[in-house]
Protein backbone atom coordinates (compact mmCIF):
# COMPACT_ATOMS: atom_id res chain seq x y z
CA UNK A 1 0.00 0.00 0.00
CA UNK A 2 1.17 3.52 -0.78
CA UNK A 3 0.19 6.58 1.18
CA UNK A 4 -0.19 9.63 -1.03
CA UNK A 5 -0.15 12.99 0.71
CA UNK A 6 -0.92 15.78 -1.75
CA UNK A 7 -0.34 19.25 -0.32
CA UNK A 8 -2.78 20.98 -2.66
CA UNK A 9 -5.98 20.28 -4.57
CA UNK A 10 -4.13 20.28 -7.89
CA UNK A 11 -1.70 17.69 -6.55
CA UNK A 12 -4.61 15.58 -5.34
CA UNK A 13 -6.25 15.64 -8.78
CA UNK A 14 -2.95 14.70 -10.41
CA UNK A 15 -2.50 11.82 -7.99
CA UNK A 16 -6.05 10.56 -8.59
CA UNK A 17 -5.49 10.78 -12.36
CA UNK A 18 -2.29 8.81 -12.08
CA UNK A 19 -3.75 6.25 -9.68
CA UNK A 20 -7.49 5.92 -10.36
CA UNK A 21 -7.74 3.07 -7.82
CA UNK A 22 -6.51 5.34 -5.04
CA UNK A 23 -9.02 5.54 -2.19
CA UNK A 24 -9.47 9.09 -0.91
CA UNK A 25 -9.36 9.38 2.87
CA UNK A 26 -10.41 12.48 4.80
CA UNK A 27 -12.10 11.83 8.15
CA UNK A 28 -11.37 8.12 7.79
CA UNK A 29 -14.57 7.15 9.55
CA UNK A 30 -15.60 4.80 6.72
CA UNK A 31 -12.29 3.92 5.06
CA UNK A 32 -10.39 3.06 8.25
CA UNK A 33 -13.13 0.72 9.44
CA UNK A 34 -12.80 -1.25 6.22
CA UNK A 35 -9.02 -1.36 6.50
CA UNK A 36 -9.07 -2.27 10.21
CA UNK A 37 -11.38 -5.19 9.45
CA UNK A 38 -9.44 -6.29 6.42
CA UNK A 39 -12.41 -5.72 4.16
CA UNK A 40 -10.38 -3.53 1.92
CA UNK A 41 -6.73 -3.31 0.96
CA UNK A 42 -6.44 -0.36 -1.38
CA UNK A 43 -3.29 -0.04 -3.41
CA UNK A 44 -3.15 3.64 -2.62
CA UNK A 45 -4.59 5.79 0.14
CA UNK A 46 -5.01 9.40 -0.93
CA UNK A 47 -4.93 11.59 2.18
CA UNK A 48 -6.91 14.82 1.77
CA UNK A 49 -6.22 16.22 5.25
CA UNK A 50 -3.49 18.55 4.13
CA UNK A 51 -5.76 20.40 1.73
CA UNK A 52 -7.06 23.20 3.91
CA UNK A 53 -9.66 24.53 1.49
CA UNK A 54 -11.68 21.31 1.80
CA UNK A 55 -12.60 22.25 5.38
CA UNK A 56 -13.86 25.71 4.41
CA UNK A 57 -17.33 26.87 3.44
CA UNK A 58 -18.77 29.96 1.80
CA UNK A 59 -22.25 31.30 2.28
CA UNK A 60 -23.40 32.84 -0.99
CA UNK A 61 -26.65 34.47 -2.05
CA UNK A 62 -28.46 31.27 -2.97
CA UNK A 63 -26.15 28.46 -1.99
CA UNK A 64 -23.72 27.35 0.65
CA UNK A 65 -20.57 25.96 -0.90
CA UNK A 66 -19.55 23.36 1.64
CA UNK A 67 -16.01 21.99 1.36
CA UNK A 68 -15.99 18.22 1.12
CA UNK A 69 -14.19 17.75 4.44
CA UNK A 70 -16.02 20.29 6.61
CA UNK A 71 -16.67 18.20 9.72
CA UNK A 72 -20.24 17.62 10.87
CA UNK A 73 -19.42 19.47 14.09
CA UNK A 74 -18.70 22.64 12.11
CA UNK A 75 -21.97 22.28 10.17
CA UNK A 76 -23.92 21.96 13.43
CA UNK A 77 -22.17 24.92 15.00
CA UNK A 78 -22.01 27.32 12.07
CA UNK A 79 -24.65 26.54 9.47
CA UNK A 80 -27.79 25.93 11.50
CA UNK A 81 -29.59 28.92 9.96
CA UNK A 82 -28.55 28.35 6.34
CA UNK A 83 -28.77 24.56 6.32
CA UNK A 84 -31.15 23.57 9.13
CA UNK A 85 -31.94 20.13 7.71
CA UNK A 86 -28.31 19.20 7.22
CA UNK A 87 -27.39 20.62 10.64
CA UNK A 88 -30.02 18.39 12.26
CA UNK A 89 -28.86 15.41 10.23
CA UNK A 90 -25.26 16.13 11.22
CA UNK A 91 -26.23 16.07 14.87
CA UNK A 92 -27.54 12.51 14.47
CA UNK A 93 -24.24 11.26 13.09
CA UNK A 94 -22.58 8.78 15.45
CA UNK A 95 -20.77 10.59 18.26
CA UNK A 96 -18.80 13.80 18.90
CA UNK A 97 -15.54 12.02 18.02
CA UNK A 98 -16.91 10.91 14.66
CA UNK A 99 -18.56 14.26 13.93
CA UNK A 100 -15.20 15.95 14.53
CA UNK A 101 -13.69 13.97 11.66
CA UNK A 102 -16.42 12.97 9.24
CA UNK A 103 -17.96 15.23 6.63
CA UNK A 104 -20.44 15.33 3.77
CA UNK A 105 -17.82 14.64 1.08
CA UNK A 106 -17.09 11.27 2.66
CA UNK A 107 -20.78 10.50 3.07
CA UNK A 108 -21.22 11.14 -0.67
CA UNK A 109 -18.09 9.22 -1.61
CA UNK A 110 -19.25 6.17 0.35
CA UNK A 111 -22.82 6.67 -0.93
CA UNK A 112 -24.27 4.27 1.59
CA UNK A 113 -28.07 4.28 1.51
CA UNK A 114 -27.84 4.80 5.28
CA UNK A 115 -25.63 7.90 5.13
CA UNK A 116 -27.16 10.51 7.41
CA UNK A 117 -26.55 13.55 5.20
CA UNK A 118 -28.32 12.24 2.08
CA UNK A 119 -31.98 12.82 2.99
CA UNK A 120 -31.16 16.38 4.05
CA UNK A 121 -29.28 17.08 0.81
CA UNK A 122 -32.10 15.63 -1.30
CA UNK A 123 -34.70 17.70 0.55
CA UNK A 124 -32.76 20.96 0.45
CA UNK A 125 -31.57 20.57 -3.13
CA UNK A 126 -27.86 20.32 -3.85
CA UNK A 127 -25.20 19.81 -6.45
CA UNK A 128 -21.93 17.95 -6.03
CA UNK A 129 -18.85 19.72 -7.35
CA UNK A 130 -16.70 16.94 -8.78
CA UNK A 131 -13.35 17.58 -10.36
CA UNK A 132 -10.59 15.78 -12.19
CA UNK A 133 -7.61 16.86 -14.23
CA UNK A 134 -10.07 16.85 -17.16
CA UNK A 135 -12.14 19.57 -15.56
CA UNK A 136 -14.89 20.36 -13.11
CA UNK A 137 -18.59 19.48 -13.26
CA UNK A 138 -21.67 19.88 -11.13
CA UNK A 139 -23.67 16.72 -10.49
CA UNK A 140 -27.28 17.29 -9.35
CA UNK A 141 -27.87 15.40 -6.12
CA UNK A 142 -30.81 13.52 -7.69
CA UNK A 143 -28.41 11.99 -10.22
CA UNK A 144 -25.55 11.35 -7.83
CA UNK A 145 -26.59 8.08 -6.20
CA UNK A 146 -26.48 5.27 -8.74
CA UNK A 147 -26.68 2.11 -6.64
CA UNK A 148 -25.87 0.59 -3.27
CA UNK A 149 -22.64 2.35 -2.31
CA UNK A 150 -22.26 3.58 -5.87
CA UNK A 151 -22.19 7.11 -7.13
CA UNK A 152 -21.80 9.07 -10.35
CA UNK A 153 -18.12 9.88 -9.84
CA UNK A 154 -15.65 8.83 -12.52
CA UNK A 155 -12.54 6.95 -11.40
CA UNK A 156 -10.33 10.02 -11.71
CA UNK A 157 -12.74 12.41 -9.99
CA UNK A 158 -12.71 13.77 -6.47
CA UNK A 159 -15.45 15.62 -4.60
CA UNK A 160 -14.33 19.15 -3.94
CA UNK A 161 -17.47 20.67 -2.45
CA UNK A 162 -21.23 20.40 -2.21
CA UNK A 163 -23.38 23.35 -3.20
CA UNK A 164 -26.50 23.26 -1.08
CA UNK A 165 -29.49 25.57 -1.49
CA UNK A 166 -29.83 27.92 1.45
CA UNK A 167 -33.04 27.26 3.32
CA UNK A 168 -35.93 29.50 2.27
CA UNK A 169 -38.26 27.84 4.76
CA UNK A 170 -38.34 25.33 7.61
CA UNK A 171 -36.54 22.01 7.28
CA UNK A 172 -36.67 18.93 9.45
CA UNK A 173 -34.89 15.64 9.74
CA UNK A 174 -35.94 12.47 11.49
CA UNK A 175 -34.05 9.25 12.03
CA UNK A 176 -35.05 5.93 13.54
CA UNK A 177 -32.49 4.07 15.61
CA UNK A 178 -32.25 2.12 18.81
CA UNK A 179 -30.71 5.01 20.72
CA UNK A 180 -29.76 8.64 20.18
CA UNK A 181 -26.02 8.25 19.67
CA UNK A 182 -23.94 5.81 17.69
CA UNK A 183 -26.59 4.34 15.47
CA UNK A 184 -26.75 3.63 11.79
CA UNK A 185 -30.18 4.70 10.67
CA UNK A 186 -32.85 2.01 10.49
CA UNK A 187 -34.43 4.58 8.22
CA UNK A 188 -34.42 8.38 8.00
CA UNK A 189 -36.48 11.15 6.44
CA UNK A 190 -35.67 14.72 5.54
CA UNK A 191 -38.22 17.33 4.54
CA UNK A 192 -37.81 20.91 3.40
CA UNK A 193 -40.48 23.50 2.71
CA UNK A 194 -39.56 25.88 -0.09
CA UNK A 195 -42.07 28.73 0.24
CA UNK A 196 -40.39 30.74 -2.54
CA UNK A 197 -41.25 28.12 -5.12
CA UNK A 198 -44.19 26.76 -3.12
CA UNK A 199 -42.79 23.28 -3.19
CA UNK A 200 -41.94 20.61 -0.68
CA UNK A 201 -38.94 18.34 -1.16
CA UNK A 202 -38.13 15.14 0.64
CA UNK A 203 -35.35 12.64 1.11
CA UNK A 204 -35.53 9.05 2.34
CA UNK A 205 -32.55 7.28 3.85
CA UNK A 206 -31.91 3.59 4.45
CA UNK A 207 -35.14 2.39 2.87
CA UNK A 208 -34.10 1.76 -0.74
CA UNK A 209 -30.88 0.76 -2.54
CA UNK A 210 -29.98 4.44 -2.71
CA UNK A 211 -31.15 7.56 -0.92
CA UNK A 212 -34.28 8.64 -2.79
CA UNK A 213 -36.85 11.39 -2.94
CA UNK A 214 -40.49 10.54 -2.42
CA UNK A 215 -41.48 12.09 -5.74
CA UNK A 216 -45.10 10.96 -5.88
CA UNK A 217 -45.61 12.19 -2.33
CA UNK A 218 -44.06 15.55 -3.19
CA UNK A 219 -46.18 15.94 -6.33
CA UNK A 220 -49.35 15.08 -4.48
CA UNK A 221 -48.58 17.44 -1.61
CA UNK A 222 -47.50 20.31 -3.85
CA UNK A 223 -50.77 20.06 -5.76
CA UNK A 224 -52.86 19.73 -2.61
CA UNK A 225 -51.19 22.71 -0.92
CA UNK A 226 -51.62 24.82 -4.06
CA UNK A 227 -55.25 23.84 -4.58
CA UNK A 228 -56.18 24.42 -0.98
CA UNK A 229 -54.38 27.78 -0.85
CA UNK A 230 -52.42 26.57 2.15
CA UNK A 231 -49.27 28.59 1.37
CA UNK A 232 -51.28 31.86 1.54
CA UNK A 233 -53.63 30.97 4.37
CA UNK A 234 -51.13 29.13 6.54
CA UNK A 235 -54.00 26.90 7.59
CA UNK A 236 -53.37 23.59 9.27
CA UNK A 237 -52.89 20.91 6.63
CA UNK A 238 -55.97 18.74 6.35
CA UNK A 239 -55.33 15.41 8.12
CA UNK A 240 -56.42 13.45 5.06
CA UNK A 241 -53.82 15.27 2.95
CA UNK A 242 -51.09 14.55 5.50
CA UNK A 243 -52.19 10.92 5.62
CA UNK A 244 -52.09 10.54 1.86
CA UNK A 245 -48.65 12.21 1.79
CA UNK A 246 -47.42 9.73 4.40
CA UNK A 247 -48.77 6.76 2.44
CA UNK A 248 -47.13 7.92 -0.76
CA UNK A 249 -43.81 8.49 1.06
CA UNK A 250 -44.07 4.99 2.42
CA UNK A 251 -44.70 3.74 -1.09
CA UNK A 252 -41.52 5.41 -2.35
CA UNK A 253 -39.50 2.97 -0.25
CA UNK A 254 -37.95 -0.17 -1.61
CA UNK A 255 -36.42 -1.54 1.56
CA UNK A 256 -34.87 -4.82 2.58
CA UNK A 257 -35.00 -6.92 5.74
CA UNK A 258 -31.72 -6.74 7.61
CA UNK A 259 -30.33 -6.82 11.14
CA UNK A 260 -31.44 -3.26 11.82
CA UNK A 261 -35.06 -3.71 10.81
CA UNK A 262 -37.55 -5.35 8.49
CA UNK A 263 -38.72 -3.93 5.19
CA UNK A 264 -42.25 -3.74 6.56
CA UNK A 265 -41.14 -1.74 9.58
CA UNK A 266 -39.10 0.63 7.42
CA UNK A 267 -42.07 1.35 5.15
CA UNK A 268 -44.22 1.99 8.17
CA UNK A 269 -41.69 4.20 9.93
CA UNK A 270 -40.98 6.29 6.82
CA UNK A 271 -44.70 7.07 6.57
CA UNK A 272 -44.77 8.14 10.21
CA UNK A 273 -41.67 10.31 9.81
CA UNK A 274 -43.08 11.88 6.66
CA UNK A 275 -46.26 12.90 8.47
CA UNK A 276 -44.36 14.16 11.52
CA UNK A 277 -41.73 16.17 9.66
CA UNK A 278 -44.48 17.72 7.55
CA UNK A 279 -46.33 18.64 10.75
CA UNK A 280 -43.23 20.11 12.40
CA UNK A 281 -42.17 22.18 9.40
CA UNK A 282 -45.69 23.36 8.68
CA UNK A 283 -46.09 24.54 12.28
CA UNK A 284 -42.83 26.46 11.88
CA UNK A 285 -44.06 27.93 8.59
CA UNK A 286 -47.25 29.08 10.24
CA UNK A 287 -45.06 30.77 12.83
CA UNK A 288 -46.91 29.33 15.76
CA UNK A 289 -44.41 26.75 16.88
CA UNK A 290 -42.05 26.74 19.74
CA UNK A 291 -38.44 26.31 18.77
CA UNK A 292 -38.17 22.96 17.11
CA UNK A 293 -34.42 22.71 17.00
CA UNK A 294 -33.37 19.30 18.11
CA UNK A 295 -36.66 17.74 17.11
CA UNK A 296 -34.66 15.17 15.17
CA UNK B 1 7.00 4.68 6.20
CA UNK B 2 8.16 7.00 8.92
CA UNK B 3 5.76 9.27 10.81
CA UNK B 4 6.88 12.34 12.72
CA UNK B 5 4.41 13.91 15.08
CA UNK B 6 4.03 15.41 18.52
CA UNK B 7 2.74 13.19 21.30
CA UNK B 8 1.97 14.80 24.64
CA UNK B 9 4.06 17.86 23.81
CA UNK B 10 7.18 16.01 22.65
CA UNK B 11 8.33 15.25 19.13
CA UNK B 12 8.17 11.55 18.34
CA UNK B 13 9.12 9.44 15.40
CA UNK B 14 7.56 6.13 14.50
CA UNK B 15 9.37 3.87 12.06
CA UNK B 16 8.30 0.96 9.88
CA UNK B 17 4.72 2.13 9.98
CA UNK B 18 2.48 0.27 7.54
CA UNK B 19 0.51 2.65 5.32
CA UNK B 20 -2.87 1.29 6.38
CA UNK B 21 -2.07 1.44 10.07
CA UNK B 22 -4.16 3.48 12.49
CA UNK B 23 -2.90 6.14 14.86
CA UNK B 24 -4.08 3.87 17.67
CA UNK B 25 -1.79 1.06 16.51
CA UNK B 26 1.15 3.46 16.23
CA UNK B 27 0.56 4.74 19.76
CA UNK B 28 0.18 1.32 21.31
CA UNK B 29 2.51 -0.89 19.33
CA UNK B 30 5.16 1.47 17.94
CA UNK B 31 5.45 3.97 20.80
CA UNK B 32 4.54 1.67 23.67
CA UNK B 33 1.65 3.81 24.92
CA UNK B 34 -1.16 1.37 25.76
CA UNK B 35 -3.31 3.94 27.58
CA UNK B 36 -5.55 4.43 24.55
CA UNK B 37 -7.53 1.22 24.39
CA UNK B 38 -8.25 -0.93 21.40
CA UNK B 39 -11.73 -2.38 21.45
CA UNK B 40 -14.08 -2.01 18.50
CA UNK B 41 -11.73 -0.60 15.83
CA UNK B 42 -14.72 1.01 14.14
CA UNK B 43 -15.33 4.21 16.08
CA UNK B 44 -18.26 2.81 18.04
CA UNK B 45 -16.83 2.65 21.54
CA UNK B 46 -14.62 5.69 22.12
CA UNK B 47 -12.02 3.72 24.13
CA UNK B 48 -9.25 4.97 21.86
CA UNK B 49 -10.20 8.66 22.11
CA UNK B 50 -7.24 11.04 21.87
CA UNK B 51 -6.96 14.69 20.95
CA UNK B 52 -5.69 15.46 17.47
CA UNK B 53 -4.74 19.13 17.22
CA UNK B 54 -6.95 19.64 20.27
CA UNK B 55 -10.01 17.85 18.87
CA UNK B 56 -11.28 14.57 20.36
CA UNK B 57 -11.16 11.79 17.78
CA UNK B 58 -11.17 8.01 17.67
CA UNK B 59 -7.52 7.20 17.06
CA UNK B 60 -8.51 3.88 15.49
CA UNK B 61 -10.02 5.80 12.56
CA UNK B 62 -7.11 8.15 11.92
CA UNK B 63 -4.60 6.79 9.42
CA UNK B 64 -1.07 6.99 10.78
CA UNK B 65 0.11 9.03 7.81
CA UNK B 66 -2.55 11.63 8.51
CA UNK B 67 -0.90 12.67 11.79
CA UNK B 68 2.39 13.69 10.19
CA UNK B 69 3.39 17.00 11.77
CA UNK B 70 0.31 17.16 13.97
CA UNK B 71 -0.22 17.14 17.74
CA UNK B 72 -1.69 14.28 19.70
CA UNK B 73 -2.55 14.18 23.38
CA UNK B 74 -3.13 10.78 24.95
CA UNK B 75 -4.39 9.86 28.38
CA UNK B 76 -0.79 9.34 29.52
CA UNK B 77 -0.11 13.04 28.98
CA UNK B 78 -3.43 14.28 30.31
CA UNK B 79 -2.15 15.31 33.76
CA UNK B 80 0.63 17.40 32.29
CA UNK B 81 -1.70 18.79 29.63
CA UNK B 82 -4.21 19.88 32.28
CA UNK B 83 -1.49 21.47 34.42
CA UNK B 84 -0.13 23.46 31.50
CA UNK B 85 -3.60 24.61 30.57
CA UNK B 86 -4.12 25.87 34.10
CA UNK B 87 -0.79 27.65 34.18
CA UNK B 88 -1.58 29.19 30.82
CA UNK B 89 1.83 28.47 29.40
CA UNK B 90 4.83 26.29 29.51
CA UNK B 91 6.38 28.05 32.51
CA UNK B 92 9.06 25.57 33.44
CA UNK B 93 10.40 25.20 29.91
CA UNK B 94 10.22 21.44 30.23
CA UNK B 95 6.70 20.83 29.09
CA UNK B 96 5.09 17.74 27.82
CA UNK B 97 5.44 14.16 28.90
CA UNK B 98 8.47 12.20 27.82
CA UNK B 99 7.91 8.89 26.10
CA UNK B 100 9.53 7.10 29.00
CA UNK B 101 7.32 8.79 31.59
CA UNK B 102 4.27 8.14 29.45
CA UNK B 103 5.18 4.49 28.99
CA UNK B 104 5.57 3.92 32.70
CA UNK B 105 2.58 6.03 33.72
CA UNK B 106 0.50 4.28 36.31
CA UNK B 107 -2.13 5.35 38.79
CA UNK B 108 -1.64 2.18 40.80
CA UNK B 109 -0.35 2.44 44.39
CA UNK B 110 3.41 2.35 44.64
CA UNK B 111 5.04 -1.03 44.97
CA UNK B 112 5.25 -2.29 48.49
CA UNK B 113 3.13 0.52 49.89
CA UNK B 114 0.01 -1.04 51.30
CA UNK B 115 -1.72 2.01 52.73
CA UNK B 116 -1.32 4.06 49.59
CA UNK B 117 -4.38 4.90 47.50
CA UNK B 118 -4.83 4.80 43.78
CA UNK B 119 -3.33 7.89 42.22
CA UNK B 120 -1.22 8.88 45.21
CA UNK B 121 2.07 8.02 43.61
CA UNK B 122 1.62 10.14 40.51
CA UNK B 123 0.34 13.44 39.28
CA UNK B 124 -3.27 13.31 38.17
CA UNK B 125 -5.38 15.71 36.16
CA UNK B 126 -8.49 17.03 37.93
CA UNK B 127 -10.73 14.79 35.84
CA UNK B 128 -8.67 11.73 36.74
CA UNK B 129 -8.84 12.60 40.44
CA UNK B 130 -12.59 13.12 40.16
CA UNK B 131 -13.03 9.69 38.55
CA UNK B 132 -11.20 8.08 41.45
CA UNK B 133 -13.05 10.11 44.08
CA UNK B 134 -16.46 9.38 42.56
CA UNK B 135 -15.76 5.67 42.10
CA UNK B 136 -16.26 6.00 38.37
CA UNK B 137 -13.75 3.30 37.49
CA UNK B 138 -14.88 -0.31 37.42
CA UNK B 139 -13.01 -2.54 35.00
CA UNK B 140 -11.28 0.58 33.72
CA UNK B 141 -11.23 -0.23 30.05
CA UNK B 142 -13.41 2.68 28.94
CA UNK B 143 -11.80 5.08 31.42
CA UNK B 144 -8.96 6.52 29.29
CA UNK B 145 -11.31 7.46 26.45
CA UNK B 146 -13.83 8.93 28.87
CA UNK B 147 -11.12 10.97 30.60
CA UNK B 148 -9.91 12.50 27.35
CA UNK B 149 -13.47 13.24 26.17
CA UNK B 150 -14.61 14.62 29.53
CA UNK B 151 -11.50 16.77 29.96
CA UNK B 152 -12.05 18.35 26.56
CA UNK B 153 -15.70 19.02 27.35
CA UNK B 154 -14.80 20.76 30.63
CA UNK B 155 -12.26 22.89 28.77
CA UNK B 156 -14.92 23.95 26.25
CA UNK B 157 -17.92 24.07 28.60
CA UNK B 158 -16.74 24.94 32.11
CA UNK B 159 -20.21 24.70 33.67
CA UNK B 160 -21.84 21.84 31.83
CA UNK B 161 -25.46 20.82 32.20
CA UNK B 162 -26.24 17.12 32.51
CA UNK B 163 -27.25 17.25 28.86
CA UNK B 164 -23.88 18.70 27.90
CA UNK B 165 -22.14 15.89 29.76
CA UNK B 166 -24.28 13.17 28.21
CA UNK B 167 -23.77 14.62 24.77
CA UNK B 168 -20.00 14.91 25.17
CA UNK B 169 -19.70 11.34 26.43
CA UNK B 170 -22.22 9.82 24.02
CA UNK B 171 -19.43 8.29 21.95
CA UNK B 172 -17.89 6.41 24.86
CA UNK B 173 -19.32 3.07 25.86
CA UNK B 174 -18.94 1.57 29.35
CA UNK B 175 -19.92 -2.10 29.38
CA UNK B 176 -19.81 -2.26 33.17
CA UNK B 177 -22.66 0.23 32.77
CA UNK B 178 -21.19 2.48 35.41
CA UNK B 179 -22.57 5.57 33.71
CA UNK B 180 -24.16 7.13 36.79
CA UNK B 181 -20.84 7.32 38.64
CA UNK B 182 -19.12 8.51 35.50
CA UNK B 183 -21.63 11.36 35.32
CA UNK B 184 -21.02 12.00 39.03
CA UNK B 185 -17.29 12.22 38.38
CA UNK B 186 -17.69 14.76 35.61
CA UNK B 187 -20.10 16.83 37.72
CA UNK B 188 -17.55 16.68 40.57
CA UNK B 189 -14.71 17.83 38.34
CA UNK B 190 -16.89 20.65 37.00
CA UNK B 191 -17.85 21.76 40.51
CA UNK B 192 -14.22 21.73 41.65
CA UNK B 193 -13.21 23.70 38.57
CA UNK B 194 -15.91 26.29 39.29
CA UNK B 195 -14.87 26.61 42.91
CA UNK B 196 -11.28 27.12 41.91
CA UNK B 197 -12.25 29.83 39.47
CA UNK B 198 -14.35 31.60 42.07
CA UNK B 199 -11.40 31.57 44.47
CA UNK B 200 -9.14 33.28 41.94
Amino acid sequence: MDFLRPASWEEALAAKAEHPTAVPIAGGTDVMVEINFDHRRPEYLLDLNRIGELTEWEVGGENVRLGASVPYTAIMENLRAELPGLALASHTVASPQIRNRGGVGGNLGTASPAGDAHPALLAAGAEVEAESVRGSRMIPIDEFYTGVKRNALAADELIRAVHIKKADGPQQYSKVGTRNAMVIAVCAFGLALHPETRTVRTGIGSAAPTPVRARAAEDFLNAALEEGGFWESGNIITPSVAKQFAQLASGACNPIDDVRGTAKYRRHAVGIMARRTLGWTWEQYRGTARTLEGAA
Amino acid sequence: MRVNFTVNGRRQEADDVWEGESLLYVLRERLGLPGSKNACEQGECGSCTVRLDGVPVCSCLVAAGQVEGREVVTVEGLADFARQREQGSCASGACGTSLQDAQSWSAAPRDGVTDSQTGEGTELSPIQQAFIDAGAVQCGFCTPGLLVAADEMLERTPSPSDEDIREALSGNLCRCTGYEKILDAVRLAAARQERKEEAV
